[in-house]
């Protein structure tokens, strides 16, 4: 495309000073896009048609450090190796809920290789009690089994860990409780002595603060709309459910840590996060030293989901050891620790009411939920169920359950997986109960704009098709089914979005943020985004993020990164440009209005020079460097548009005599805005499907009640789906243009499949076998209980 | 393992260690390790007195302190000053600084630091750096040659066969060696090649359509 001195799409100027007004694409093209108009700051860069008349956005480039990645280049922070580095291991709690009365380090610090132990008197994490007091201890009371207690730090990775071996700790035990029903009852032991709280973060852990707390329930955390009794009197037909989901672990391969090298200038530390600036944040608030002081690097790292914000126990401990011995510090975690301590998807347990009339209108939807986040909070699931369909009223109540395990974090698309398995399921229900089809209900009851269009895409799929609407219709003892689910996630913009672009006398051309790529591919749709600007390839251009030296980036969490840092590259790119064009300019004989810069090329439009490759162009420039520096502005258009999501719909088997299910193929069609780099998004689509299958039928975090340990720490008996259970599946991207920024990016991340896909797995169960399973994981055993229940089959019939 | 190999151990193979006269666990019950008298291992042949339940007169005991290995990787001769117990896995990260091969699990059953033990691949976590010794090893750094990827690096770049990119050595190895052996797997194949193979991402679809792209075969064969 071409971009020129004069703005392209200015059509007048808008009544607010400095605005101007563009008109943007906006719907899906092939159904619905048309033109809309906005009024944007002038100094935007002019507006980008639709994908298709893009040369380098919207293509599948391939991914920037790919070549870095499959050649075992790429250097993640378990991989840093600096010289005289030591090796740290955390000494942890192996009772799951005590006081500690004493801890003896004489033996670890005398143990050969030994450089340093420390003893941690602030853990990060747990819940704080409102009144600190009420923990009148010296150490941190221990609340589950795995919380760290200290760390050595050695020469060899053996040494460090059978030192630690040898600090002895002494514990006061306390009664503990690790089963949500138990710790519900009034005569449950007490995970905390008094009210206790865990704010909630930007990486979307922690929950509300403001509620009461009766023994372990903190909550309810109330949420209303309209009078929810009025809403049942309107019912023509009321459906019920109570779903349980179970606890999920993150269980990224690389996991959390750091590398820690503490200079008296100046903290250097290499963190395995999804933001670089969060690490720094906490080490700096922790240690007392400004932010200038500490340096956080992410260069490449091994999966998060949500659980790695802030430096945690990890980064502050580490610090703590290098600064003590003068060395630096690695800290990775084990298998075991991630498991334990760093980090779940809470439980829940929902009953959800829905009333409707009988042409589907909805009236009511009343969900009570219970969850456990351990010994924090955020196990609220009524994201789907508050935001997914039109309801005359509205009434949510959601608890957090304290138990003696470690403290959820966010985990892709917080509360959604769990609060759609119940919500999709009772709407199917209510399909079942109104004699309607599924997506005839769904059509009129959500208005969104593009989840209806992929309903369409749905409704016209062979796979639909296929689908036999009498439940448990398929002869023979293996049945077949097919089901759908929605998902909802929402446009989280993070105003700490910026990025530099360079300008270099010999044509080569870079772009600089803070940001992290936590496997998302953030890097390729930055170098996109230069190369459509300046027309040369992306493999020319050089992505530097990773580092809080560049400008701050966003922390990738909620689905942010893409559509809050892209806009600040492009309008780095378009500011870099303008200036460039306007220093060459008088060594070109021409003014700047008359420069334009095309296909990679610096052209005159008056015709006073033939067109000179940017290369040359560049070599012109008056001075060796032209740089720009650009910030995320906020959303055109607010008010617009809040949501996207998705529609899933699953093919099972479900052999009734094994009770085995098997996910045969998936067709995911999904949104986010203007598709930035098709591949690249498409493989989030398809993780967040498969992440999803695994969570449903396999994965499950097992405490034992007796000891109150993990009975599965590791990656054998915590089953996490694999290549032979993989489905066939087909990802149709629905590019839907909503007129917000200069790029029109969206997230995909936590709409990627993994909200909607437990409950379209379910939907295909009932259809396969006339039996809803309201349980998650789906296993053989919980799939025979149901099918041998036969009342459940009647209650939603 | 290469016949060659495989003749020069002279116990031969047994249920429990199917590649050479020493496990892990039967290592690690033992202080040290019983080897032929030379202070360098460099041959498969120092390791056959475990299972002959005694230690003849010309075995000396090595370790459980650091000992020189000579270690065969990627084309290249390299000699670490290891304890016995260090694994494949670690004496190629931490003393060979070869930082591709990943460890995830650390017990074997996540293939994250699949390597080729004479193009077998190996979980190099559960081998121990000595029973590497007289092996041909390669690791993910060693399977592109004069900075040309392989074709199977290739695809997956073209396909997108990655996401966080933790998996990805391993996935290469596991896919590279099938293709060794077999050059045209079918789907079912090349899944059963990766069963091993963790990905927490999800990248499966895309690293079997890249790895049926090098073999020449249509998807579902």
């Amino acid at each position: 495309m071409t971009n020129r001195i004069a703005e392209d799409g200015l059509l007048e100027q808008a009544g607010a000073p400095g605005k101007k007004t563009v008109e943007m694409p906006v719907g899906v093209p092939g159904y619905t896009l048309a033109q809309e108009s906005r009024d944007v700051p002038v100094a935007e860069p002019p507006v980008w048609p639709t994908n298709k008349d893009l040369k380098y956005v919207g293509q599948s480039v391939e991914r920037y450090d790919g070549a870095a990645k499959v050649s075992g280049q790429a250097r993640y922070t378990s991989d840093v190796q600096l010289p005289g580095m030591l090796y740290a291991k955390f000494v942890n709690a192996s009772v799951p809920h005590a006081r500690i009365v004493s801890i003896d380090t004489a033996a670890a610090e005398k143990y050969p290789g030994v450089r340093g132990v420390h003893v941690i008197q602030h853990v990060l994490g747990n819940a704080v009690l409102r009144n600190p007091a009420l923990d009148p201890v010296k150490y941190p009371v221990v609340r589950y089994a795995g919380q760290p207690i200290a760390a050595v730090a050695a020469t060899t990775p053996a040494a460090a860990e059978e030192a630690a071996a040898l600090v002895k700790v002494r514990y006061d035990a306390i009664p503990f409780v690790v089963d949500q029903n138990k710790a519900r009852e009034a005569d449950a032991p007490a995970v905390f002595p008094g009210a206790a709280d865990e704010a909630a973060s930007a990486g979307g852990g922690g929950g509300p603060t403001d509620v009461k707390q009766t023994g372990n329930v903190h909550g309810p955390s109330i949420h209303r709309k309209g009078e929810i009794d009025q809403g049942f009197k309107d019912a023509d037909v009321v459906v019920e459910g109570h779903y349980v989901t179970q606890v999920q672990t993150h269980s990224a391969l690389e996991t959390h840590g750091v590398v820690a090298d503490w200079k008296p200038e100046l903290l250097t530390v290499w963190a395995s996060t999804q933001g670089t600036s969060s690490v720094r944040e906490e080490l700096s608030a922790f240690f007392k030293i400004p932010l200038t002081q500490v340096r956080v690097i992410t260069e490449y790292m091994g999966g998060g989901f949500g659980a790695k914000f802030g430096a945690g126990n990890p980064g502050v401990v580490a610090a703590a050891l290098s600064k003590k011995t003068g060395s630096p510090v690695r800290l990775m975690l084990d298998r075991e620790e991630e498991h334990l301590s760093v980090g779940n998807r809470p439980s829940s347990d929902q009953t959800l009411r829905i009333g409707a009339k009988k042409d589907g209108t909805i009236t009511a939807i009343h969900l009570v939920a219970y969850g456990t986040a351990g010994c924090g909070t955020g196990a609220g699931c009524s994201g789907p169920a508050a935001n997914l369909y039109k309801s005359g009223s509205l009434h949510t109540e959601e608890n957090d359950v304290f138990i003696n395990a470690g403290p959820a974090s966010a985990m892709r698309a917080p509360g959604h997986p769990q609060g759609a398995f119940a919500l999709e399921q009772t709407i199917d229900d209510l399909a079942v109960k109104l004699n309607m089809d599924p997506i005839d209900l769904r059509d009129k009851t959500d208005d969104h704009p593009v989840r209806r269009v992929e309903r369409q895409i749905v409704r016209e799929s062979d796979l639909w098709k296929s689908r036999n609407p009498v439940a448990g219709a398929s002869p023979g003892p293996i049945k077949r089914g097919v089901g759908l689910g929605q998902s909802v996630w929402y446009r989280f913009v993070s105003m700490n979005s910026n990025a530099e672009v360079r300008i270099h006398k010999d044509g080569s051309l870079e772009v600089l943020s803070g940001v992290q790529d936590i496997g998302s591919g953030v890097k390729t749709v930055m170098a996109q985004i230069l190369a459509e600007q300046f027309g040369v390839p992306p493999s020319q251009i050089s992505v530097k993020i990773g580092d809080t030296n560049h400008p701050q980036g966003p922390d990738s969490g909620g689905s942010v990164t893409t559509l809050s840092l892209t806009p600040a590259v492009r309008d780095a790119a378009w500011q870099a440009s303008q200036k460039f064009l306007a220093d060459i300019a008088p060594g070109l004989g021409a003014t700047p209005a008359d420069l334009v810069l095309v296909d990679g090329e610096v052209r005159s439009q008056s015709g006073k020079f033939d067109p000179i490759s940017f290369r040359r162009a560049a070599a012109k420039m008056t001075t060796s460097q032209i740089a720009a520096q650009a910030k995320r502005i906020p959303d055109y258009d607010p008010k617009k548009y809040l949501t996207y999501g998705g529609v899933d719909v699953a093919e099972v088997e479900v052999d009734t005599e094994l009770g085995r299910i098997h996910v045969r193929r998936v067709l995911s069609v999904h949104d986010c805005g203007r598709p930035m780099n098709p591949a690249q998004t498409i493989s989030q689509i398809n993780g967040g499907i498969i992440q999803g299958i695994s969570y449903t039928l396999l994965e499950n975090r097992l405490l034992d009640p007796v000891y109150g340990l993990m009975v599965n720490p590791d990656l054998e008996q915590y089953k996490i789906v694999g290549a032979r259970e993989i489905p066939e599946i087909e990802v149709r991207l629905v590019e839907a243009y909503i007129g917000q920024s200069s790029t029109d990016a969206s997230g995909i991340g936590e709409a990627a499949g993994v909200v909607s896909i437990g409950a379209a797995i379910g939907n295909a169960v009932y259809n396969a076998v006339g039996v809803r399973i309201r349980q998650t994981p789906m296993t053989p055993a919980v799939v025979l209980a149901a099918l041998r229940a036969p009342a459940q089959g009647k209650e939603t019939a | 393992m290469s016949d060659s190999a495989e003749e020069k151990t002279e116990s031969g193979k047994t249920a429990d260690s199917p590649r050479t006269g020493v496990t892990r666990r039967g290592f690690l019950k033992g202080a040290g390790l019983t080897a032929a008298g030379t202070a360098l291992l460099d041959g498969v042949q120092a390791f056959s007195s475990e299972t002959k339940g005694g230690t003849p007169a010309s075995v000396t005991e090595l370790g459980p302190g650091p000992v020189p290995v000579r270690l065969h990787v990627n084309g290249a001769e390299h000699t670490v000053e290891i304890e016995p117990r260090t694994t494949l896995a670690e004496a190629l990260r931490i003393n060979l600084g070869m930082t591709g091969t990943k460890i995830v699990c650390d017990r074997g059953v996540c293939s994250g630091c699949t390597v080729w033990l004479d193009k077998m691949p190996v979980n190099s976590c559960m081998t121990l750096a000595i029973d590497a010794v007289g092996h041909h090893v390669t690791t993910i750094e060693g399977l592109s040659s004069d900075d040309k990827m392989h074709p199977l690096q290739a695809a997956f770049v073209k396909h997108d066969a990655m996401q966080c990119g933790f998996c990805t050595p391993g996935m290469v190895m596991s896919c590279a060696a099938l293709l060794e052996r077999n050059p045209h797997p079918s789907e079912h194949e090349v899944r059963h090649a990766v069963s091993g193979n963790l990905c927490r991402c999800g990248t499966y679809p895309k690293i079997f359509a890249a790895t049926l792209d090098v073999a020449g075969t249509a998807r579902n064969a």
